[in-house]
């Protein structure tokens, strides 16, 4: 118990630094701790959304639309395929079919001559792709199954694998997406962050605009050009429509729809550049936008065409206007403007337009916004609280221990100090909780301490000379206090592992506290036992 | 060199001698009144669950002068959101603002929270605004749920590996009693219910926890020690022998759950609130619960005999040896307050194991009329020290 071994004591010491001198750039402000020099630690614990205020908002993906998406893609792929070229260069014929349509999950189709089955399958099978990873999983190939229930009917239907793989990699992609639309805000230090299978969680700090934030990261903003059709939307409907179109409805007058060829000339992905700016006859609100190189080439081609006929802007399924092609588009960029347009959304949508397209809408699952002078009310009381509470244990050792809780109150605050080290190091978010969880850990974390010096009051109790009594208290304390660590362990880490949150932040708090307390209690506190014994030889233990 | 110009207070004298087990019938008692009285609070007053768990809109605004609660109830309930809570916090110019789930999907409550703010009109400041939609809240339910039960399930597998099952079953009715104990107060209060009260309940299991493995400990500690003395004194003596440790942790928790309480800010008042209680009756719960509940189940006295329930095994092997011959080594000076404290019979006992030559002790059956059977639910097993130092 008295003999430490050098490099114990200097790894105690080493510790007791490191962790105060990582403790300080929390407590210093900000500017101080910017002239540091480069190799002093400058890192503090970032703080979450209860205490400087901002949104939260956690997004979920509308996995039946991605699914929507897709068989819509695979319907056309069919049509393509069967239609064949029977005009091109070198002519491929037609495979007559009907009834092609997107039943729930799958596209069916039934030939019109069965006999034309296997001409179809070899054409159809074209479509699936090998899934990315069955070069390891080996037993689903293809992301799409094709089968054929009989009597000409052709069913292609999207693999639960290929449906995964694809949600994720919206999921991912999405991420991206809205990283790009959210940095665009100018904000500091985002977390987007995925959750779960279909989530994806948005924290923005310091912006109090929940409003804005939801406009700018849950709409899709898919913009795409498309031919409008010549029918008109009542002629359409008495006569249904004609092959390859669908009806769009207006963005200004949700009411009235318009008849559009479902082939996308070209889409927001063809985008190099958009930005907000005025219309200069009209004097209103505009996007102007750049293609890149293909988009040009294709939009140039179509509207040299089409000379004379309307073409639609479609954003998120409406139409925003249709004007009229009145030359052929050439050098590769436009302008967008609409009867609803405002310079806030110009400028969104512009933003949104530059990030790209989401693979499917959001929708908001939930939503916290905290006000900025809550967040400061927050700091102040965990602040005060810390120092009441701090105090108030302190001398509550000192008067129930004396001298050993003094020890007890210096390995506490060495503690703390570890504890506040580890988090910043660990980028560990700092919230509200969080501060409970350290205040009331200085509270648990004495459990230690004050298990040592009651066994030293119970040995010297039972008649022990002052050294062996606190010697003896060591190594027997050290077993309870396992087993009350442990337990408390367990539950910080099941709080971390099933909790959301709020709660994961406290369960960390409590868990670091844990560990530090026992660090502390075994070490520190009997280093300094151990150097006043050595230096007092005491004969009676002022316990 | 005097650093600390005073004594230490003892804030429990050396040789108290609380009889905590004999007054069982109460503690039983008292836990079946607290069962129907969970029972009875939970299926009249109900918890009141916060956004968290039912789906809906919170807000928090602050006025620039002292609110006139009713104009606000007035103006709220205009707007046919359906079920409102509304009520000041903190100081008078603080208003919260409940507002159910609405019907129509997640647009429907961003559409209420819009309403609120026009309603309310300008000189109101928001500071918070949450909003939960109904698959979330859900989720939070169960991921709650599952969260106090594997943390329940956890502790009791911990225990029983460390300790034995009696002390396990012991362990998870006290954690239970604290558990309805506060549901009790939170639903008396109509505390909100929401996540952070969660935590603060599987904070307090931790901690409830805690209080009750340093008294088993004493306990197993104290079977290996006095192998005669009749199990009700010995867990007497071992809860006073822990009593000052009690006394001092607890009060530390005590004084830093009061300054967050009173300190802390108004958003963690809840939490607060459901440890600071459930803090208190886990001390209770300890001492007057989990102690006469181990009593009544009887301990098994033959620690370190292998060929019993194999589900002993671990606990045997967990322990370290350097326990064993600490005890041995240390026993031999009995305390005088246990002297005082216990009967001849048992002290006769107790001096049994500090025969100063370990391994060649007689075995014990030739001792053994000089316990009484009748006091000391579970028998002792002849042979049963020999065998521990064998080992």
């Amino acid at each position: 118990m008295l003999y430490f071994a050098p490099w114990k004591i200097a790894t105690i010491i080493l510790v007791s630094f490191l962790s105060l001198l990582f403790t300080m750039p929390n407590f210093l402000p900000k500017s101080v701790v910017e002239q540091f020099p480069s190799w002093a630690p400058q890192k503090r614990m970032p703080l979450g959304l209860d205490l400087q205020g901002g949104s939260h908002l956690l997004l979920q993906m509308n996995t039946q639309e991605l699914l929507a998406n897709w068989l819509n893609t695979i319907e056309s792929d069919v049509r393509r395929e069967l239609r064949g070229d029977p005009s091109g260069a070198r002519p491929v014929e037609r495979i007559p079919y009907t009834g092609l349509g997107v039943a729930s999950d799958a596209v069916r189709v039934t030939l019109r001559n069965p006999a034309d089955m296997d001409k179809a399958m070899t054409r159809l099978k074209r479509i699936p792709q090998p899934l990315s990873n069955s070069l390891f999983g080996g037993t689903s190939g293809n992301d799409i199954e094709i089968i054929t229930p009989g009597g000409g009917v052709i069913e292609l239907r999207p693999t639960q694998q290929a449906l995964t793989e694809r949600t994720t990699g919206a999921l991912d992609a999405s991420i991206e997406t809205i990283r790009r639309r959210v940095d665009a805000l100018g904000t500091t230090e985002p977390v987007i962050q995925r959750q779960g299978r279909d989530r994806i969680l948005v924290q923005v700090p310091g912006f109090n605009d929940p409003q804005t934030l939801k406009e700018l990261i849950s709409k899709t903003a898919r913009l795409t050009f498309q031919l409008v059709d010549p029918i008109s939307a009542e002629e359409a409907e008495r006569r249904g429509l004609p092959e390859g179109t669908a009806f769009y409805p207006s963005a200004e007058d949700p009411n009235r729809r318009e008849v559009l060829r479902t082939e996308v000339i070209v889409g927001g992905e063809n985008l190099v550049d958009a930005q907000p700016g005025f219309d200069q006859r009209t004097g209103g609100p505009i996007v102007s936008f750049r293609f890149d190189a293909q988009g040009a080439q294709r939009f140039a081609q179509v509207t040299a065409r089409n000379v004379g006929k309307p073409f639609a802007i479609v954003l998120d399924g409406k139409v925003i206007s249709a004007p009229t092609i009145e030359e052929p588009i050439l050098g590769g960029s436009g302008q967008i403007s609409g009867r609803g347009f405002t310079v806030e959304g110009v400028n969104e949508l512009s933003i949104q337009l530059r990030s790209g397209a989401l693979p499917a809408s959001l929708q908001i699952v939930e939503e916290r916004t905290v006000g900025p002078s809550l967040g400061a009310d927050s700091i102040e009381a965990g602040k005060v609280a810390a120092i009441i509470g701090f105090t108030g244990v302190a001398a509550f050792l000192i008067i129930g221990y004396g001298l050993f809780g003094l020890f007890s109150v210096m390995a506490l605050v060495i503690n703390l100090a570890l504890i506040t080290a580890t988090m910043s190091l660990l980028g560990a978010t700092l919230t509200l909780p969080g501060i409970a969880g350290i205040v009331l850990t200085m509270g648990m974390s004495v459990d230690a301490n004050v298990l040592i010096n009651e066994r030293i009051r119970e040995e010297l109790r039972s008649g022990k000379s002052a050294i062996t009594a606190i010697d003896i208290a060591f190594t027997k304390a050290i077993g309870t206090i396992t087993d009350t660590n442990l337990t408390g362990l367990l539950v910080a880490f099941i709080m971390f592992w099933l909790g959301s949150g709020p709660v994961r932040g406290f369960a960390v708090t409590l868990g670091v506290g844990i560990l530090a307390s026992f660090f502390t209690a075994t070490t520190i506190t009997r280093y300094l036992v151990a150097q006043w014994v050595r230096w007092n030889r005491p004969t009676t233990v002022p316990i | 060199m005097r650093l600390i110009p005073f004594k230490p207070v003892v804030f429990v004298k050396p040789g108290t001698r609380f009889s905590f087990v004999t007054h069982y019938k109460i503690a039983v008692a008292e836990t079946l009144l607290l069962i129907v009285a969970t029972i009875v609070l939970l299926s009249t007053l109900g918890l009141n669950f916060g956004i968290d768990f039912r789906g809906g809109t919170l807000m928090e605004v602050r006025a620039s002068s002292a609110v006139d609660i009713a104009d606000i109830r007035q103006k709220v309930a205009a707007l046919g959101l359906g079920e409102t809570q509304i009520q000041t916090f903190g100081s008078a110019t603080d208003v919260a603002i409940k507002v159910a789930e609405q019907p129509g999907g997640d647009a429907a409550q961003q559409a209420a929270v819009a309403k609120i703010r026009d309603a309310l009109g300008p000189g109101f400041e928001v500071l918070r605004a949450d909003v939960v939609g109904g698959t979330v809240s859900d989720e939070l339910v169960r991921g709650s749920i599952i969260a106090l039960t594997v943390a329940a399930v956890g502790i009791f597998l911990f225990v029983w590996l460390r300790f034995e099952w009696q002390f396990s079953v012991a362990a998870i009715v006290a954690l239970l009693h604290d558990v309805l104990a506060t549901l009790c107060v939170l639903s008396l209060l109509q505390i909100d219910f929401d996540l952070t009260v969660v935590a603060a309940i599987l904070t307090l299991i931790g901690y409830a926890v805690n209080d009750t493995v340093v008294m088993f400990d004493r306990i197993r500690e104290n079977l290996r020690k006095f192998k005669r003395m009749p199990l009700d004194q010995l867990i007497d003596l071992s809860i006073n022998e822990t009593l000052s440790r009690t006394v001092m942790t607890l009060g530390s928790v005590l004084i830093t759950l009061v300054a967050l309480f009173f300190f802390g800010g108004q958003v963690i008042h809840g939490f607060i609130l459901t440890l600071l209680v459930g803090t208190a009756v886990s001390a209770y719960t300890s001492l007057f619960v989990a102690a006469p509940l181990l009593y009544l189940l009887g301990v098994k006295r033959d620690w370190g005999t292998a060929a019993t329930a194999p589900g002993r095994k671990p606990s045997a092997a967990a322990r370290p040896e350097t326990d064993d011959a600490a005890n041995d080594a240390d026993a031999e000076p009995t305390p005088p307050s246990v002297v005082a404290a216990v009967s001849a019979a048992s002290l006769q006992a107790a001096q049994a194991p500090a025969n100063p030559l370990p391994g060649k002790t007689p075995s014990a059956p030739a001792r053994r009329p000089a316990a009484d059977p009748a006091k000391s639910p579970a028998s002792k097993r002849p042979g049963a020290a020999k065998s521990r130092r064998k080992r």
